[in-house]
């Protein structure tokens, strides 16, 4: 971590970057926050571990409009996320001193698996937490966020330098939970989805957090198409807000977790996008959003010979 | 009549609460400008929907279109109905531009406070300085003030708008107020313009022409610039911020200080206000 | 004080269940919230934080406060009942219960929301002291002590035994409904019980938090502060601080056109989202900095500076768990307290 520190100075000193987007550390070891940092003086509260899962690409979005460069750090999944965002010309890539650093899995504190949770050694493969109620030892790969088990890969897709290695975090199938949920019945699914989605308190964090969803006006808060909602009013909004934002996102997102991270219910919202995911693969080949600047996009590409799903049921 | 404040038919042991809105007719439309209506609105079986005083507002609904608080520029003394002077410049406004008499609205209210015509402002000189659309909530206090013409001594009116098309009230000001002995009004427009042969010039500089001496209460209603400029004008001819007032609009949805969001510093703007002294605005924080 | 075993509290939930709704602490989807009593209800007394606080139950995420029907251009309005039947709600922890004496300030003041005051009026709170307070918790600071929960009924869960104290005559004429179920007890056990949950609230890390730059005097005082833009950035302008607290209660009023009739609901609103204020002709507040000053101000300067020193914060910790960017109240606190303003 200091060389992240070290490199972030000698770029904040040469004049290179005007400031540092990365994270700070906050109140316990768990808990780090998202930070722009000013001055070689702040980032003594740099911190960049196993908890700093926040992806860092969609405040480039604000960082695009500042005055002078910002050094961001992106790990690789959050390189997708930027490049994607530079697809769709939302931030400025001369704005950005990428530094892509490694990444060795990222942690979900829900995992830990104890209650009064105090501090939280990283200890190589184990995690050391003592807590109110004891202390207890973890396996780090236990209380891997869901999205590192199936990690699209520790190569970053832009970046100006990189700084400290990645290790291999894949030991799930990305689409195991998709097709054990295509699996089901009609009657199944339906139950799966309202019980999950009637948690949901519509608090817009998986949206706010999402770098896919970048519009300026959401279609939710406008008042242009009565469509701008804060509650549901019935079972079945909450059903309508999650289904739209996943065809709104289809095809551009990167699959990079943050709405089910973010989610104060615990809602597997990542599933919907996977789904969208699987099906693209199927049926216009393997693409993965993010990955590449230059490739076309199937859903904003039309050849011929294209799929037309649903058309067959006619 | 009215419905007066009562007990809730559909929940016994309740006062029918505040958020229920009555059933208005518009028995009336005027056109004062391109942009702006005056409605005339009353209860279904005839009279006002509730009384008020001046500066107070009320909740105007569409339903399935919208809801918002609008001052009442109708003044208490006028029994028969109430008016709002409404300008296109939203969704609901728009919607309710498209109405016609005859047609029916929701109203609630009264909500906030209201001008101190039978305290602070009993016995004085007063001078009413408007920009625009600002208009309707003063004609509520001016009317009022008319009406108990003894209560009050020399009253100056310093309007001012865009264009001659702009100025709200129009007849009423010129074959009403200017023909009361002791009330001056004075016109203005932005720019020059033809068949106008009156004065020419923004509120604040004509203002500073008038040159009142301080004698007087002020109160002061307009776009926020306006508003800055003739508070500094005020000052300049020695006004004290304890002899001004004006009435501040914010979102409101509840009208009764609930439901927040027109919440700055420690006041609720719809309950607390919307009528303010300006050394009490100066206590507000910088957010309205 | 009476008691019953933990293993025959389905029955005294089916005994309440059958004479009135009966709220409590289920789990759906893994997540713990307060929902409606049924036999196949997964019931959940043991996490200590539902994800939403009780408030939904007295003043809920959306309702119906009317409905306008239009037949022949006339308008005509239909009143939503009140609740009329009583209802009770277990397992409230101690900081929950005090956010309902905040949320009573706003609404039980002058004119009383009718809709609100019905269902406080028909509920009755069965508390639940803490057994295990969290690292996020910090009710003691605001005067709460969540070993002796305010309430009508007062429960300790110690070991196997649910322990069970009627405050009120509510709580008395709950408890007599359902006095078969319940054995005489006496209070050692809880008292011990007691003494441990507050020695485990003295090692809370939030438990000493100082309030001293807050109260009335801070709303002149910490409006202008640099702090708030130092911050504020992280923040994603989301609503989840919002929606899990249990004394928010701004709200917004909307139309839900059926088709037959035009039904006006209210429903929660969030000073985080930006057009909380926004109205035909502009917005009095267009930056992330002031929203999130106005949350924080509102809750330690405002509030108190209109009810007598009241914060409308009751330390439940809500915020601190759920936050996605790791912003929250006790950060504000903190960072006042180090800096001054």
């Amino acid at each position: 971590m200091q060389e992240l520190i070290v490199r972030a100075k000698e770029l904040l000193a040469s004049g290179q970057v005007a400031r540092v987007l990365g994270w700070k550390k906050g109140e316990h070891s768990y808990d780090p926050e998202v930070a722009f940092f000013n001055d070689a003086e702040s980032l003594q509260d740099f911190v960049y571990d196993g908890f700093c899962g926040a992806n860092l690409s969609k405040y480039m979005i604000e960082a695009s409009k500042l005055e002078g460069k910002t050094l961001v750090f992106l790990k690789p999944c959050d390189s997708y996320s930027f490049v994607q965002l530079m697809k769709e010309h939302r931030v400025d890539r001369e704005k950005a001193y990428i530094i892509g650093v490694g990444c060795w899995g990222k942690l979900d504190v829900r995992k830990l698996g104890a209650e009064g949770i105090l501090d939280v050694e990283i200890a190589g493969d184990v995690l050391k937490v003592s807590s109110l109620y004891g202390d207890s030892e973890v396996a780090y790969k236990d209380a891997m966020l869901e999205r590192c088990h199936v990690c699209k890969g520790k190569e970053h897709k832009v970046f100006d330098e990189t700084l400290l290695e990645s290790a291999d975090t894949v030991d799930l199938d990305r689409f195991a939970e998709v097709e054990r949920i295509e699996a089901m019945s009609p009657e199944e699914k339906f139950a799966y989805f309202q019980s999950e989605l009637s948690k949901c308190i519509r608090c817009n964090a998986c949206r706010n957090v999402c770098p896919a969803c970048s519009c300026r006006k959401c279609v939710f808060d406008s008042t242009a198409f009565n469509s701008e909602q804060k509650a549901n009013t019935t079972s079945f909004e909450e059903k309508m807000f999650h289904i739209i934002r996943a065809f709104h996102v289809a095809g551009r997102c990167t699959d990079c977790g943050e709405c089910s991270r973010v989610c104060p219910q615990g809602i597997p919202l990542h599933l919907f996008n996977r789904k969208f995911i699987k099906d693209i693969n199927r049926l216009y080949g393997e693409y993965q959003a993010g990955a590449d600047l230059e490739e076309k996009a199937p859903l904003t590409s039309f050849q011929t010979d294209d799929a037309e799903p649903g058309a067959d049921r006619r | 009549m009215s419905e007066p404040m009562h007990e809730c038919k559909y929940n016994p042991g309740f006062m029918r609460d505040t958020l229920i809105p009555q059933v208005g007719i518009i028995t009336d439309i005027r056109t004062e400008t391109p942009d702006v209506k005056t409605f005339r609105v009353e209860a279904p079986s005839g009279g006002k929907l509730f009384e008020h005083m001046p500066g107070q507002c009320a909740m105007v609904c569409a339903p399935g279109v919208g809801e918002a608080m609008f001052s009442i520029t109708s003044s208490p003394t006028n029994k028969l109905y109430q008016e709002f002077s409404i300008k296109r410049c939203g969704v609901l406004t728009e919607h309710l531009h498209s109405l016609k008499a005859g047609d029916e609205i929701l109203v609630r209210g009264p909500y906030g406070n209201n001008f101190p015509v039978e305290t602070e402002l009993k016995g004085k000189n007063l001078l009413f300085i408007a920009g625009g659309i600002a208009l309707a909530p003063l004609r509520s206090v001016i009317n009022y003030c008319l009406d108990n013409r003894e209560n009050y001594g020399d009253i100056d009116i310093v309007y001012g708008s865009r264009s001659a098309d702009d100025l709200v009230q129009r007849k009423e000001i010129e074959e009403v107020w200017s023909k009361i002995p002791g009330v001056n009004v004075h016109l203005t427009i932005d720019r020059e313009q033809e068949g106008w042969d009156g004065h020419v010039g923004f509120v604040p500089s004509y203002l500073q022409e008038l040159a009142f001496d301080t004698n007087r209460t002020a109160i002061l209603c307009g776009p926020p610039i306006m508003i800055k400029f003739c508070l500094q004008g005020l000052k300049e001819m020695g006004f004290a911020m304890e002899q001004v007032y004006t009435t501040l609009e914010l979102r409101m949805k509840c009208g009764v200080g609930k439901c927040g969001r027109c919440n700055i510093g420690t006041k609720y703007v719809c309950k607390d206000g919307p009528v303010f002294r300006f050394d009490q605005v100066d206590e507000l924080p910088n957010e309205y | 004080m009476y008691k019953i075993q933990k293993a025959d509290l389905p029955k005294l939930y089916a005994s309440i269940a059958a004479e009135s709704d009966l709220f409590l602490p289920v789990k759906v989807a893994d997540q713990t919230n307060f929902g409606l009593y049924t036999e196949t209800a997964d019931v959940d007394i043991d996490t200590l934080k539902t994800v939403k606080s009780a408030k939904d139950i007295f003043f809920p995420q959306s309702e119906t406060l009317y409905k306008v029907r239009r037949e022949n251009d006339n308008f005509s309005i239909d009143v939503e009942q009140h609740r009329t039947s009583p209802f009770v709600v277990f397992g409230i922890r101690g900081c929950d219960v005090r956010a309902m004496t905040v949320l009573d300030k706003v609404f039980l003041s002058e004119p009383i929301d009718s809709y609100y005051a019905a269902r406080r009026q028909m509920g009755t709170i069965v508390s639940l002291a803490c057994g295990r307070p969290d690292t996020s918790c910090f009710c003691k600071v605001f005067g709460i002590d969540c070993a002796e929960p305010e309430g009508d009924v007062v429960t300790w869960l110690v070991g196997k035994v649910l322990y069970w104290q009627p405050k009120t005559k509510k709580g008395e004429a709950l408890t007599e409904k359902v006095a078969s179920l319940l054995e005489k007890a006496d209070e050692a056990m809880v008292e011990s019980a007691k003494n441990a949950i507050r020695a485990i609230v003295k090692k809370l890390p939030y438990a000493n938090l100082s309030l001293e730059k807050w109260g009335a005097a801070a709303a002149d005082a910490n409006f202008d502060s640099k702090l708030w833009e130092e911050m504020y950035k992280p923040c994603l302008a989301c609503g989840t601080c919002t929606f899990v607290c249990p004394t928010c209660q701004c709200y917004d009023i909307k139309d839900y056109d059926t088709g037959s009739s035009v039904q006006r609901y209210r429903c929660w609103d969030s000073c985080m989202y930006s057009d909380f204020t926004m109205m035909a002709h502009g917005n009095n507040r267009t930056s992330q900095m002031q929203r999130f000053r106005q949350r924080f101000m509102h809750k330690l300067a405002y509030f108190p500076a209109n009810n007598q020193g009241m914060f409308s914060c009751v330390g439940c910790g809500r915020c601190v768990d759920k936050c996605p960017s790791h912003l929250n109240i006790v950060k504000v606190i903190k960072a006042f307290e180090k800096e001054g303003v």
